[in-house]
């Protein structure tokens, strides 16, 4: 593992490897109700801030009438073990805070995208976003009661998905349904690294 | 808290935005962190038994940062214990690195881990949840 500066020892800490896992989708498909039914504890939430000066500049002394605004990020944990925890993060959910998603995937595991049938275009830009940046997603079908049910393979049509990415019917509000869609995750980022995990 | 803005209307800022706020005033108006690589979940440890009187130029933040940092704790975690924006608590922590009163321990990089066995244990452990 890289540290930073610093001696980089432990002493006698244990510094667990912590992976990150995206939880992406249009507005309203889930990403939040995904998270909660999955973290062990109350998802917990965080802001990154926008400002048109921040992005470019280092400092921002001198610009006090500039404003800035907040992003809200959505995230959760899941202890594996000791030595693993696994961090949720539910994407912001407007293409225009594109840039947070760059730093959210920065060494992501991978994604669920959270598709709601009564909305499908809704999870294009997400698709998109993974197939272009080569970050092995999964496609959770979200199946809200008043949903028609459509089968996967007219989903998977619609959504013109590569066939080798898996696609899971779930019910974000259902932790079981949750831990298929993310260990169908793992399972498809071990296919395609070659080395298929073993199933149990 | 949210305010009108005056004059101009920022690209930004709509009813979908979220609030405005100030949140630099905390860094002296610093955006970027005296140093680079503090991802969402690297682990940040404090130092142990950290002589913080010796900074009297740190802020309460900073000082909490150093507490909640003292068992081992992601940056995205920090900035949600501590209600800041996480650009903020970056900039923090790069004060405390560079005083040397925190390590940080970047994650992994996933283009070359976790290697089969970690995703082995992922699974595992979630099929064991």
């Amino acid at each position: 593992m890289d540290s930073v500066r610093y001696d980089g020892e432990r002493r006698g800490h244990r510094v667990p490897i912590a992976l990150k896992i995206l939880v992406a989708g249009g507005f309203g498909a889930g990403k939040t109700t995904l998270v909660s039914a999955l973290s062990e504890v109350r998802p917990l939430q965080t802001e990154e801030i926008l400002t048109g000066a921040g992005i470019d500049t280092d400092d921002l002394s001198g610009v006090e009438t500039k404003s800035t605004t907040t992003v809200a990020m959505d995230f959760g944990r899941i202890t594996i073990n000791d030595d693993l925890q696994l961090y949720l993060f539910g994407t912001p959910g407007q293409d225009r805070f594109w840039f947070l998603w760059d730093e959210l995937a920065f060494g992501a595991l991978g994604a669920v995208v959270l598709a709601d049938t009564r909305r499908l275009a809704d999870c294009f830009p997400s698709i998109d976003y993974f197939e272009q940046r080569g970050i092995p997603f999964v496609v959770g079908v979200n199946c809200f009661d008043d949903s028609r049910r459509f089968s996967l393979e007219a989903v998977r049509r619609a959504l013109d998905l590569d066939p080798d990415v898996p696609m899971v019917l779930c019910d974000a509000r259902d932790r079981q349904s949750g831990k298929t869609v993310l260990i169908s995750l793992v399972e498809h980022v071990a296919r395609q690294r070659g080395e298929p995990v073993p199933t149990a | 808290m949210r305010t009108d803005l005056p004059g101009h209307r920022h690209e930004w800022l709509d009813d979908d935005a979220g609030p405005v706020v100030r949140p630099y005033t905390l860094t002296g108006g610093r955006v970027r962190p005296s140093a680079d690589g503090f991802d969402l979940v690297a682990y940040v440890l404090a130092k142990p038994d950290p002589d913080l009187a010796a900074y009297p130029e740190l802020h309460p933040e900073h000082r909490l940062l150093v507490e909640l940092a003292g068992r081992g704790t992601p940056v995205v975690e920090l900035a949600a214990d501590l209600d800041l924006a996480v650009g903020v608590v970056r900039v923090l922590l790069g004060d405390l690195l560079s005083r040397g009163l925190v390590a940080v321990h970047q994650p992994p990089r996933a283009t070359y881990l976790p290697d089969n066995d970690i995703l082995k244990a992922v699974v595992d452990g979630l099929r064991a949840l």
